[in-house]
């Protein structure tokens, strides 16, 4: 079915009852071109977009849990492409314009919301190095606004601009910024690519990898073997468990990062706003509630919920920059398992085993690059070679001294 | 999260700062521009094992005697198996 506001019409008048599900409960063939591992927006994606513009539909996505049930699902959904360096600028510009033409694209409301990201500076250096960044992002042809404290006050009269410690001394502003609803976001990639003929096969996890001779032939499931000479993973903070099936190292280690939601009020943030003296950003979604989060987890963790202690800290960054906030409950919190890499940057590459593909190390930013990931990814299981926004995010470039490292913070993954 | 250091007894773990995964140092002795010497210094520097369970790692004790330990958590649960001085193990250090 195509969702238009006719069928809108048509199902309010018949007490929604034609509404139809939005992918099929799909089992396993025996073999397929394509499997990817891993049902969160990037395998979805990368399976939309290898049967939509690369002409692979024969594709199946293996996911261990419920589709989304992962980092996709448990996102403060922050949609940007400020970013410093050049080999990852115009990677985030390409999946800003796919952001942009999502909801045509799948025929789906993603909720993609444009409110704006307001980045808050707190000293004259760091000023300067908003400059440096919004030069950078303009050269490349991204949209950034470095604004004063008076223009901040008029987007966020609420925050505390006098704080003695953190006074607010301007922002940088990226307008087309904003947040997506990470749930339809993988709904709309699921229903796209299943219309295609791909099989999303839920409860289905991969417990093998099998080669032979150097190349890809399969991945062992729960469900059974599944052959396939092609294979991508896209596991986030599972990837270093994934790999390991194939007797695989990554530059990466899994850290918990936490999210956590107030109850509803009425509208307050209209844009997301982000504190930059110590790590804290907020936003509120369309129910009212106000969303935020902070810091990772210290240390290695995959259970998927964070620490009290971690809990304390944010809420500590939150009251100096919006003290307004200690009057409101938290209803909720959660956490995912991030997969950090050592640079902080991203991994779409081939990988020693031939037909083997690896997308991973989104660290706590890969919710941004579902579009632009799933796209790049598709390109290089596809044509064998990677896209051009996404060569530079090799596997081998802590070996050759290429890392891309848009913090300058070296090889410490709870740093970035 | 209570962390056993064998020197102070049982402190909270706010009192120690982690450093990550408890892995040897590359031969410093061997020719450092060798291929296979580059290799051992990107594996330390960047490779992780990162596994789902038993984790044996460097931790501070920052706010107390100021010594490395070595402790084995589980990186699912957060159970802790043991923190021995990073001084007196060297066992622990290499595996
Ligand atoms: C609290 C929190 C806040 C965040 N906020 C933002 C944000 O504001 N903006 C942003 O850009 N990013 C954000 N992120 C990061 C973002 O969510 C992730 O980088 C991104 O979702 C990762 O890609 P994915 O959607 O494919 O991952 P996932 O949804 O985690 O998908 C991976 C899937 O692989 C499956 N899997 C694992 N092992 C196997 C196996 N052996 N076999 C089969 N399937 C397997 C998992 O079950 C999972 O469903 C946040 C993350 C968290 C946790
Ligand atoms: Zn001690």
């Amino acid at each position: 079915m195509t969702f238009s506001g006719f069928q809108l019409l048509r199902n309010a008048l018949n007490g929604g009852t034609g509404w139809t599900p939005h992918w099929r409960k799909a089992e396993p063939k025996p073999a397929y071109d394509v499997v990817i591992v891993g049902g969160g927006g990037h395998g979805l994606a990368t399976a939309h977009y290898l049967a939509k513009d690369f002409g692979v539909n024969n594709v199946a996505v293996i996911e261990k849990g419920w589709i989304g049930s992962g980092n996709a699902g448990r996102n403060t959904t922050i949609i940007r492409s400020n970013y410093l360096l050049p080999g990852n600028i115009p990677f985030y510009e390409l999946g800003m314009k796919l952001w942009e033409g999502l909801e045509q694209d799948l025929n789906y409301n993603a909720m993609v919301s444009q409110r704006g990201v307001l980045n808050l500076c707190h000293s004259d250096a760091q000023r300067d190095a908003f400059a440096r960044r919004g030069n950078a992002m303009r050269l490349h042809g991204v949209d950034a606004e470095l604004i004063d404290r008076e223009a901040v006050r008029g987007m966020a009269p609420y925050l505390d601009f006098d704080n003695a410690r953190f006074p607010i001394i301007g922002g940088l502003v990226q307008r087309r910024g904003g947040t997506a609803r990470h749930d339809a976001v993988v709904w709309g990639y699921a229903r796209a690519a299943d219309k295609r003929g791909v099989d999303i096969i839920e409860n289905c996890e991969a417990t093998g990898l099998r080669s032979e001779g150097g190349k890809i032939v399969g991945v062992e499931t729960t469900k059974g073997f599944v052959g396939a000479n092609r294979v991508g993973l896209s596991v986030a903070g599972n990837s270093s468990r994934v790999a390991a099936l194939a007797d695989m190292r990554l530059p990466i280690e899994t850290y918990a990062l936490q999210a956590f939601v107030t109850e509803s009020i009425k509208p307050l943030i209209d844009c997301v706003v982000t504190f930059g003296a110590g790590h804290f950003y907020i936003s509120q979604s369309d129910k009212g509630s106000l969303v935020f989060g902070g810091d990772l987890d210290p240390f290695p963790s995959y259970a998927q919920r964070g620490s009290l202690h971690v809990f304390s800290d944010v809420a500590e960054n939150a009251m100096a920059v919006m003290p307004m906030l200690g009057r409101l409950r938290i209803l909720r919190s959660w956490g995912g398992v991030m997969d950090m890499s050592m640079d902080g940057s991203p991994i779409i590459d081939a990988t020693p085993i031939e037909g083997l593909f690896f997308n991973g190390g989104w660290c706590y930013g890969g919710f941004k690059a579902t579009p632009a990931a799933g796209f790049c990814f598709a390109h290089l299981i596809a044509k064998g070679e990677p896209h051009q926004a996404a060569a530079p995010f090799r596997l081998d470039r802590f070996a050759t001294g290429r890392v891309i490292d848009e913090k300058g913070v070296g090889a410490t993954p709870n740093l970035h | 999260m209570l962390i056993n250091c064998p020197y102070c007894g049982p402190r909270d773990l706010l009192e120690f700062t982690v450093k990550g995964e408890a892995r040897a140092r590359p031969d410093a002795a061997a020719d450092l521009d060798s291929e296979a010497s580059r290799a051992g210094f990107v594996d330390a520097v960047y490779l992780r094992d990162n596994p789902a369970g038993r984790h044996k790692e460097h931790w501070l004790h920052a706010s107390g005697c100021q010594s490395w330990l070595v402790i084995e958590r589980d990186t699912r649960t957060h159970e802790i198996f043991g923190a021995s001085l990073v001084a007196s193990d060297a066992e622990g250090a290499k595996s």
